[in-house]
């Protein structure tokens, strides 16, 4: 167990350095400039010149990725261009409504999705498995933007039972004291988030009915209540423990558009701003973060999976 | 999304014997047969009729604006109203139907393209480099697809081209993983180590043999590609980095209409949208039929494992489906 959790950590930290190289290249080999973009179309050569020495764009690569990595692991994220502010504590001020909004539509998803992809795969073909399938296809084909829309009409065009705009203080605190703005970005989130969990758990818990386990159980004698109860469903929510670190950046993605919609300043409005400003240090920040964030989450849930079902640690060693 | 149905499938298993006709043929059958594939089939030529027949029946002036009819309601004369500048809605949608479909399916011929190159040649050669060609594979997968986009998005100057590249950039990556796994299964086959042995090069073995062996997953992973990139395009106009007028998207139009929330103007909130719905829906119908067709010409019941096995060769998908969004 020790040497499989050893060997993802080190899987993680390969992962980590990658998605540094990669935002670093990215910046660097693609066309168009930083001084471009911040001094304008009309910048001088000579002003250029000087905004690539002053920020030590004018050294060779190698030497600019090696002081970025140094000023990282000091937990330096650089310093923005727009806010001017560092960039970590940009980070860190939004970094609270980002996780509130993400966490509760996490929890709402999983309360809902859960037992309803199972009651579908329970009641495979039936009426209600087809209307849920239904939902989910279009839950999953709509643009969140649009879907978030669409509850604006609803709930705060027709009936004025929500506030269209989400908290709009800097602090978290702000969300708690203005609970009903936080009702449709939530909501926005989870329905879309549902349409794929419910997916997953349905899948999950119809090939857990064609396991050896399940007929053995049969055989056994184990009451029908119980061999669900007890063999089923707790077999078939296992593999969501790995989904939900895998959809970590999915949803991280959703929070960006619907931070956008509601203009609710979190991380990702923060990134949003930052892109349509050509900010690159806290494009770059961010991504490292959220990246991060990721390889850690899937690290958590493999590890997690790893220590609730053996199997796992069996297949992997 | 994936129609479960291994009842139905083990019986084509049965009945047809396996041997008797050729794989890629039973394929095709088993998607015929599928009420799911069809209405997904239907979906998508309507659309495409709508987008690229439609402007030759209806026309409708998309070039000049008209102040002077602007936000009308639907009436005989502009059948899904007009929209903020005066343009007929009804002859919007067709024209941004266009452009929605031209770069999904851009951006999936791209990542389908590059991914599968790029599994192949990692999967064949193997060893250290297969290694860091996976571990880039898993640092793109670790930064969510939206984020990779926006930050694309602000470097490169956005224009129709552009964001083809764009979206096919992001997505070829999953293509990627599947290509090499299956890569991995298919050079300890025999065939190819006899191609290896009798002086085949590395470059020609993949182009030929391996190459040829995957089409069938990579069409499958492709046809998700389209309607994942569709909803892309959509968000990135939404949140301003799409492609600049005169290019027109439903995402766009969607992003316009959104002005207008609190004046009822329905139609230019909800006909974008559900063409939008209808595409997506219909390549993931698409997608789906043809990969229950292709576990059938792999003879390959969906392998009941362990955790991450079991649902991985139904879902893998579903981390990237959402990083659409």
């Amino acid at each position: 167990m020790t040497r499989y959790i050893l060997r993802r950590v080190g899987q993680a930290l390969v992962v980590l350095v990658l998605v540094s190289v990669i935002t670093f290249s990215m910046l660097h080999f693609l066309p168009g400039s930083v001084a471009r973009a911040m001094l304008g179309r009309h910048a001088t050569p000579a002003a250029i010149r000087a905004f690539n020495v002053a920020n030590g764009y004018n050294r060779s690569l190698p030497v600019q990725y090696w002081l970025y990595v140094d000023h990282l692991v000091h937990g330096n994220l650089g310093f923005s261009y727009h806010f001017e502010q560092p960039v970590g504590s940009l980070l860190a001020l939004d970094l609270p409504k980002t996780a509130l909004l993400v966490g509760s539509a996490l929890f709402f998803a999983l309360l809902i999705a859960i037992p309803m992809g199972f009651v579908q795969a329970m009641r495979r073909n039936s009426l209600l498995d087809h209307t849920f399938t239904t939902f989910s296809f279009i839950g999953y084909a709509m643009p969140t933007f649009w879907l978030g829309l669409l509850l604006i009409v609803a709930f705060s065009s027709k009936f004025h039972l929500f506030p269209p705009e989400g908290p709009s203080g800097t602090n978290v605190g702000s969300a708690f004291s203005h609970p009903l703005a936080m009702v449709l970005p939530i909501a926005t989130l989870t329905i879309t988030t549902v349409s794929q969990y419910s997916r997953y758990m349905r899948s999950s818990v119809i090939d857990n009915l064609l396991q050896d386990f399940v007929r053995t159980a049969r055989a056994k004698g184990v009451s029908p209540r119980q061999l669900v109860s007890r063999h089923l469903f707790r077999n078939s929510v296992l593999p969501i423990i790995t989904l939900v670190g895998l959809s970590l950046p999915t949803v991280l993605s959703g929070a960006v558009i619907v931070e956008a919609l509601f203009n609710y300043p979190g991380m990702g409005w923060l990134f949003w701003t930052a892109a349509s400003y050509h900010d690159y240090p806290v494009l770059m920040g961010f991504i490292i973060v959220v990246g991060a964030a990721t390889v850690v989450g899937s690290l958590l849930a493999d590890v997690g999976y790893a220590l609730v079902d053996p199997r796992v640690r069996y297949v992997t060693q | 999304m994936p129609e479960a149905k291994d009842g139905d499938r083990r019986a084509v298993n049965t009945r047809d014997g396996g041997a008797s006709q050729s794989p890629w043929r039973m394929a095709a059958q088993e998607f015929l047969r599928s009420k799911v594939g069809m209405a997904g089939l239907i979906i998508v030529l309507l659309m495409v009729l709508f987008s690229f027949v439609g402007p030759l029946l209806y026309h409708t002036d998309q070039i000049n604006t008209n102040i002077l009819q602007r936000n009308l309601a639907p009436s005989a004369r502009f059948p899904l109203g007009t929209d903020t500048v005066g343009y007929d809605v009804l002859g919007r949608l067709m024209l941004a139907g266009q452009s929605s479909l031209e770069v999904g399916l851009a951006a999936a011929g791209i990542a389908a393209g590059f991914g599968t190159l790029w599994g192949a040649i990692a999967g064949f050669v193997g060893g250290w480099l297969d290694a860091i060609m996976m571990r880039i594979v898993d640092g793109f997968i670790a930064i969510p697809t939206i984020l990779l986009v926006l930050l694309l998005a602000a470097i490169v100057t956005p224009s129709l081209g552009s964001v083809m590249i764009v979206l096919g950039f992001v997505s070829w990556l999953y293509t990627a993983r599947l290509v090499r796994g299956e890569v991995l299964v298919i050079r300890t086959h025999e065939y190819i180590q006899a191609a290896k042995v009798s002086g085949d090069s590395a470059i020609g073995i993949v182009l030929r043999h391996v190459v040829r062996n995957v089409v069938g997953i990579v069409a499958v992973q492709a046809t998700f590609a389209v309607a994942n990139a569709i909803l892309l395009l959509a968000s990135l106009s939404f949140l301003g980095l799409g492609p600049p007028p005169p290019a027109v998207n439903w995402g766009g139009m969607l992003t316009t209409g959104l002005n207008y929330v609190f004046d009822n103007y329905w139609w230019q909130i909800y006909p974008a949208g559900i063409c939008i719905v209808l595409t997506v829906v219909g390549f993931n119908l698409l997608g789906d039929a043809a990969r229950d067709a292709l576990d059938v010409r792999l003879q390959r019941r969906s392998t009941v494992g362990v955790g991450l096995a079991t649902s991985g060769s139904e879902f893998i998908l579903v981390p990237e489906e959402g990083g659409s969004r």
